[in-house]
C-alpha cells in the first residue's frame, strides 16, 4: 500500500483506506486491479518516471517554482501588445472575473439535472439571448471552442443543409488561421473552398467575381468577415448576402462582437448563420485559450435542427407554476444521436459564455456603441500617425478600418523582422508580420489598437517606429 | 439531512434595470484624437441604426443578479457530483490562483517566443509528464476538449491510411456499443462508417463480434478502458492484435484514465493514439460545461519508412520543443504530414496550467493514489448498495469496477414504475447531484456513478443510504417518487413544452417575436 496522505484525497489516511478495503472484502488495494492482464501492466518504476517533480509538492513549494518560471515571461502592459489577428487585448472588467470565479458556476458541469442547475441554465439562456440581440439572430448555442472551430462547423452545417452542393466561397482576405482549421474540419468531405477576389483599391470583396462564381452553381455557402481579418469594414455585406441567396446558398457572416455597437449586425444584413469570437467580451488573452466560439442561426427550423452544440431553452415546470430552464433539442447531439449527430462537441466553453453574458450586461444598451467609437477613433488616429513616418504606409487598402489595420514598410527598406526586434528592445510588441500568410503584401504587418491603447501608447509606438525606421534609412 | 436549495425569485436580466443606467464606464475618446482625425462617418449601409436590445443595469445589479444565479447552481464545491464518466473531482484552489496570474492571462498567443519562455517551459514539461502517464511518445496540447481531440485522432487514422495509399478501402471504424457518444460522432465527422460491436455478458467488448466485423476495411478501433461500465477490458491484448493484424490503429478515449494511473497505460495496452481529458483526470474545473483541454498523444510508430514519416508527424497544432543550441523553447508548427490546426492558436492554456499544478502537487505517487482512491470509492459504494431491492448491477456483478459503476433501476421500474430519473430526482432532494442517467445505452434505467478520488467515505455512505431509502419509498409509495424533487429551485421541468416547435424558446428574442406574432 502506498503511503501518500494528501489534502485532496480525503480517504487517503491508512485507517480509512483499510476500513474501506475491509468492507469491500479485499486485503490489498491491488486486488481491485487483478483483472488487468499481466501483459499490459505497467512494470517499470512508476515513482521514477518524470511526472511532476518526483514527489508531491506543497502549495508553497509549487508557488515558488511557478513564480520563478513565470518571471521568464514578458508581459506588455504599458503599452499593451499592438497585436490582434483573431484575439485582441481588451479590458476585462473586474465584475466579469469575479462572477466567473464563483465556485458554484466554476465547479459544476453541463446542467444535466435541470432542477438543481437553474442558475447556470438561466445564465446561459441569458448569454444566448444577449448574443441573439447583439447579432439580431434568433438562436445562439451555448458556445463552440473559438471562432475558427465555429466557422468550420458552420461550413459543415451548410453542407448538410444544402445536401449535394460542395462549393464554399470565402474572401481571399479571410483569417488564414481560421482557414487552416476549416481545411482540417472539411478535409474528409470533398469540399471545394474557393477564394473570391478582392478589390485591389478597397480590399472589399469583388462583387462581380462573387456573382460569377455563384453563377457556376453548386455553392453551399458564401462566407464573409466583418470587419475583415485585415481590419477593413466590409461595407457591401448585404449585397454579398443577396448574391448568395440568389444562388440558393447560405450566407454566413463572421463577426467581432465588440464592433456590433457601431456596425450593422449580421441578422440585419441577411445572414443565415453568424459566427464570431467572443474573446473580446471580457475573456482575456490567455495565450491561446480558452476563448468563445459564437454560433447563431436565424429562426428557421430547418437550420436550427442542423445546429451543432448545446442549446438552453425557456419552459415551465410540469405543473405550469414556475418559469424554468433546461437543455433543449438534444436529439441533435452526440450523446443521443451518436454517429448521426450534428457535431461531436460535448465539453464546450460554457464558463466563457457566462463571462460574456456578464460583460454584455455591464455594457448594456449603449456601452458597446461608446466602446466601438473609442476603438474606431483610436484606430484611425494610429493610422493617420503611421503615415507621418517616412516610408511607412497605412493601411494598404482604402477603406474604413476598425481595431486593426495593415502597415506597409516596403519603402523603409528595412525588413519587418528587424523592425519587430528593435521595437521589442524598446519594450513594445508590434503587430503580426503578414508575409507568411499574404506574401503579396510585401513587408506588411497587422497592427491592433483597442480601448487599452491610450493616445500616449499610440504616440509612443509612433515615436519608436520613427526612430527605428528613420534611423535605419539614414 | 435537510436540504433546501437557495431560491430567489430572480427575473431574467431583461426584466431588471432601468433606462439610463450603466454597468461600466467606457472612457471618452481623447479630445486630441477627435481633433486630429475629425468626424468619422461609417457608411450608412453598414452602420448600426438601433442599439442592441440589451438591458440597462448598474454594476451592483449585475453582481447581485449573477450571484443569485450562482446560488441556484450546484457545483463540486457544494457537494458530491458523481456524474459517471465526467470525473467531477475537487478542483484545487491553488490551481485557480496560479492560473489567474497576469503573467499568463495577459499573454497574446502570437507573442514573440522570446517573451513567453516561462509559459513554454511549463507546457514543455506538461507534454512530457502526460506522455509518461499514458505511456506514449509524443503529445500535443492543442485540442480544446476530449471530443476535439477525438476528431483529431480519427483524422490521424485517416491520414495514416491515406499516406499508406489504402484509404480507398479503409473506411470503417469499430466502436463498442458501450462507447461514449463522442466516439461514433467523431468517427463520422472524419468520414468513416461506424461499425458498432456489442458488449458480452461479462461487460467486455464481445471479441467474437469484433472478429466477425474486422476486415480489410477496418481503419481502426476506438475504445475507452476501463469502459463505461467501469470494467477493465480484459481482452485488450487480443483486441490490439486483431486490429493491428489488418493494419488498423487503436484509439484510446481517455475519459476514464482516472481508473488506471500507475497500474497500466494506454501505451502498455497497445494503443497507438490516446487523448487525455485535462478537466476530468487532472482536476481543472468543468465550468458548467467547459472549458477543458484535450491533449493528444501518439506512439512513435513508423507510417512510411521511405519518406521517414512517423505517427507524431501527423499530430495537429503546434508542439513545444526545446532548442539545445539556442537554449530556447519554441513552437514547432504542424508540418506537411500533419492533419493541421483544430483551433486558431496554441491550446486551452488555462486548464493546462491547472493540470500542471495538479500533477506537480501529487507527483507520480500521488497520481497512483488518486487512482486507488477512485477505485476503492467505487467498489466500496457497490458493496454498500448491492443487493438492495429495486436496483440491479448488470454485467457480471462479481467483477470489481474501476473508476465508476453502472447500476440499473430496472427492477424498480418493472415492479412499481419508479424510473432511474425518479431516483435521480430523489437524490437531488437530499442535497446530492444525481448520477449520469440513461447512459450507457446498453443498460436500461442506467444510473452511472463515479465518486472520483475526492469524495469522503461519509458522503459515499450517505449517498448509498439515500438510494436505499429511495428504493424503500418507491416500493411503499411510488406516487411519492414522482413528486421529487421538492427541495430544488424548481420542481420537475416540462421537457415537452421546452422542445415542441410551437413553444421552443431558445432566447428572449424568440419569446418577444412570438408574442408579437412575428414568428410561429
Amino acid at each position: 500500500m502506498s503511503l501518500v496522505v494528501h489534502p485532496w484525497l480525503p480517504n487517503s489516511p491508512k485507517k480509512i483506506k483499510e476500513d474501506m478495503l475491509k468492507t469491500i472484502g479485499v486485503k490489498e488495494v491491488s486486488e481491485l486491479f487483478s483483472d488487468i492482464p499481466e501483459k499490459v501492466r505497467f512494470k517499470g518504476e512508476w515513482d521514477k518516471l518524470e511526472i511532476g517533480f518526483g514527489r508531491p509538492l506543497s502549495e508553497l513549494e509549487i508557488q515558488r517554482i511557478i513564480d520563478d518560471i513565470l518571471s521568464k515571461n514578458k508581459v506588455f502592459k504599458k503599452p499593451p501588445v499592438f497585436l490582434g489577428a483573431g484575439v485582441w487585448p481588451h479590458y476585462v472588467p473586474e465584475v466579469v472575473k469575479y462572477i466567473m470565479s464563483r465556485a458554484e458556476f466554476c465547479t459544476t458541469y453541463t446542467p444535466y439535472q435541470a432542477e438543481i442547475s437553474q442558475g447556470l441554465l438561466q445564465a446561459l439562456f441569458e448569454y444566448q439571448s444577449m448574443i441573439a440581440d447583439l447579432l439580431e439572430m434568433e438562436v445562439v448555442n451555448a458556445s463552440m471552442y473559438d471562432w475558427a472551430s465555429a466557422v468550420a462547423e458552420a461550413f459543415l452545417m451548410a453542407l448538410r443543409v444544402n445536401k449535394g452542393k460542395n462549393r464554399i466561397l470565402i474572401p481571399s482576405t479571410m483569417n488564414p488561421m481560421h482557414l487552416e482549421v476549416v481545411k482540417t474540419y472539411t478535409m474528409p468531405r470533398g469540399v471545394v473552398i474557393e477564394k473570391v477576389k478582392y478589390d485591389s483599391v478597397t480590399g472589399l470583396i469583388d462583387l462581380e467575381d462573387l456573382k460569377e462564381k455563384v453563377a457556376k452553381g453548386n455553392v453551399a455557402a458564401v462566407y464573409i468577415e466583418n470587419p475583415s481579418f485585415l481590419g477593413f469594414i466590409e461595407e457591401n455585406a448585404r449585397d454579398v448576402g443577396e448574391i448568395a441567396h440568389d444562388g440558393k446558398a447560405l450566407f454566413i457572416m463572421g463577426v467581432d462582437p465588440i464592433s456590433l455597437g457601431i456596425l450593422k449586425p449580421p441578422g440585419a444584413l441577411g445572414a443565415d448563420i453568424a459566427v464570431g469570437e467572443g474573446q473580446p467580451l471580457g475573456l482575456g488573452l490567455n495565450y491561446g485559450g480558452p476563448y468563445l466560439g459564437i454560433f447563431a442561426v436565424k429562426w428557421d427550423m430547418k437550420l436550427i435542427r442542423q445546429m451543432p452544440g448545446r442549446l438552453i431553452g425557456l419552459t415551465t415546470t410540469v405543473d405550469g407554476k414556475d418559469r424554468a430552464f433546461t437543455m433543449i433539442l438534444q436529439t441533435r447531439e452526440q450523446h443521443i444521436r451518436r454517429e448521426k449527430a450534428t457535431s461531436n462537441i460535448c465539453t464546450n466553453e460554457a464558463l466563457c459564455a457566462l463571462g460574456a453574458a456578464v460583460y454584455l450586461a455591464l455594457m448594456g444598451k449603449h456601452g458597446l456603441k461608446k466602446l466601438g467609437e473609442l476603438i474606431l477613433y483610436r484606430t484611425n488616429y494610429a493610422i493617420k500617425k503611421m503615415n507621418t513616418i517616412t516610408g511607412v504606409k497605412a493601411p494598404i487598402f482604402k477603406s474604413l478600418h476598425f481595431k486593426e489595420f495593415t502597415v506597409n514598410f516596403d519603402k523603409t527598406n528595412m525588413p519587418y523582422t528587424k523592425i519587430h526586434k528593435e521595437l521589442l528592445k524598446k519594450g513594445i510588441h508590434g503587430g503580426l508580420y503578414l508575409r507568411e500568410f499574404f506574401p503579396e503584401f510585401g513587408e506588411t504587418a497587422l497592427y491592433c489598437v483597442t480601448e487599452l491603447h491610450t493616445k500616449d501608447d499610440i504616440d509612443l509606438l509612433i515615436k519608436s517606429l520613427k526612430e527605428i525606421v528613420e534611423g535605419w534609412s539614414r | 439531512m435537510v436540504f433546501k436549495q437557495a431560491k430567489w425569485d430572480e427575473p431574467l436580466i431583461y426584466e431588471l434595470g432601468c433606462e439610463g443606467r450603466i454597468g461600466f464606464l467606457v472612457p471618452e475618446v481623447e479630445e486630441d484624437i477627435r481633433r486630429e482625425v475629425g468626424e468619422i462617418q461609417i457608411p450608412d449601409k453598414i452602420r448600426r441604426e438601433n442599439p442592441p436590445e440589451l438591458p440597462e443595469l448598474s454594476e451592483v445589479e449585475v453582481v447581485r443578479h449573477f450571484i443569485r444565479l450562482s446560488q441556484m447552481t450546484y457545483g463540486v464545491d457544494n457537494g458530491p457530483i458523481p456524474l459517471g464518466s465526467c470525473t467531477m473531482k475537487y478542483n484545487p484552489k491553488i490551481s485557480e490562483s496560479i492560473a489567474s496570474d497576469p503573467r499568463i492571462t495577459l499573454l497574446h498567443p502570437l507573442q514573440d517566443e522570446d517573451t513567453v519562455q516561462g509559459l513554454l517551459e511549463i507546457m514543455y514539461l506538461l507534454q512530457k509528464w502526460l506522455a509518461n502517464i499514458v505511456g506514449m511518445d509524443v503529445c500535443t496540447l492543442h485540442p480544446a476538449a476530449g471530443a476535439h481531440s477525438e476528431l483529431a485522432g480519427v483524422l490521424i487514422i485517416r491520414k495514416y491510411h491515406e499516406l499508406k495509399g489504402q484509404l480507398n478501402r479503409k473506411k470503417e471504424i469499430i466502436v463498442p456499443d458501450s462507447a461514449h457518444g463522442t466516439n461514433p460522432a467523431s468517427a463520422a465527422m472524419a468520414g468513416f462508417r461506424v461499425v458498432t460491436v456489442r458488449s458480452a455478458p461479462d461487460g467486455n467488448i464481445d471479441i467474437e463480434a469484433v472478429k466477425a466485423v474486422v476486415s480489410d476495411r477496418t481503419a481502426g478501433l476506438m475504445l475507452t478502458n476501463p469502459n463505461t461500465l467501469g470494467l477493465f477490458e480484459e481482452n485488450i491484448v487480443e483486441l490490439a492484435e486483431i486490429i493491428h493484424e489488418v493494419d488498423g490503429l487503436l484509439y484510446y478515449d481517455g475519459a476514464n484514465l482516472n481508473g488506471i494511473m500507475g497500474y497500466t497505460r494506454p501505451g502498455d495496452m497497445g494503443f497507438d493514439i490516446a487523448h487525455i481529458n485535462i478537466h476530468k483526470t487532472f482536476g481543472s474545473p468543468h465550468g458548467g460545461g467547459g472549458p477543458g483541454a484535450g491533449p493528444l498523444c501518439v506512439k512513435e510508430r513508423i507510417v512510411d519508412p521511405e519518406r521517414n514519416i512517423k505517427l507524431s508527424d501527423l499530430l495537429p497544432g503546434p508542439i513545444v520543443k526545446y532548442d539545445n543550441v539556442r537554449k530556447k523553447y519554441y513552437l514547432k508548427k504542424p508540418g506537411k504530414y500533419s492533419i493541421g490546426w483544430l483551433k486558431s492558436f496554441f491550446a486551452n492554456t488555462i486548464p493546462l496550467i491547472k493540470a500542471f499544478i495538479y500533477i506537480a502537487c501529487l507527483g507520480p505517487q500521488g497520481l497512483k493514489e488518486v487512482t486507488e482512491q477512485a477505485v476503492i470509492n467505487t467498489n466500496y459504494f457497490i458493496k454498500k448498495l448491492k443487493d438492495t431491492k429495486g436496483y440491479s448491477l448488470p454485467y457480471d456483478p462479481e467483477r470489481y469496477r474501476k473508476h465508476e459503476v453502472v447500476f440499473s433501476a430496472k427492477p424498480m421500474t418493472q415492479d412499481v414504475g419508479v424510473t432511474a430519473e425518479d431516483v435521480c430526482k430523489g437524490l437531488l432532494d437530499a442535497g446530492f447531484y444525481a448520477p449520469t442517467m440513461y447512459f450507457p445505452l446498453i443498460v436500461q434505467e442506467a444510473l452511472m456513478i463515479e465518486f472520483t478520488d475526492t469524495e469522503t467515505k461519509e458522503n459515499i455512505d450517505k449517498y448509498a443510504e439515500r438510494m436505499k431509502e429511495i428504493a424503500k419509498i418507491a416500493y411503499e409509495n411510488p406516487e411519492e417518487a414522482k413528486k421529487w424533487p421538492r427541495n430544488t429551485v424548481v420542481t420537475r421541468v416540462d421537457l415537452v413544452k421546452a422542445n415542441h416547435p410551437k413553444t421552443v424558446t431558445p432566447s428572449w428574442r424568440v419569446l418577444k417575436l412570438r408574442k408579437e406574432g412575428k414568428i410561429k
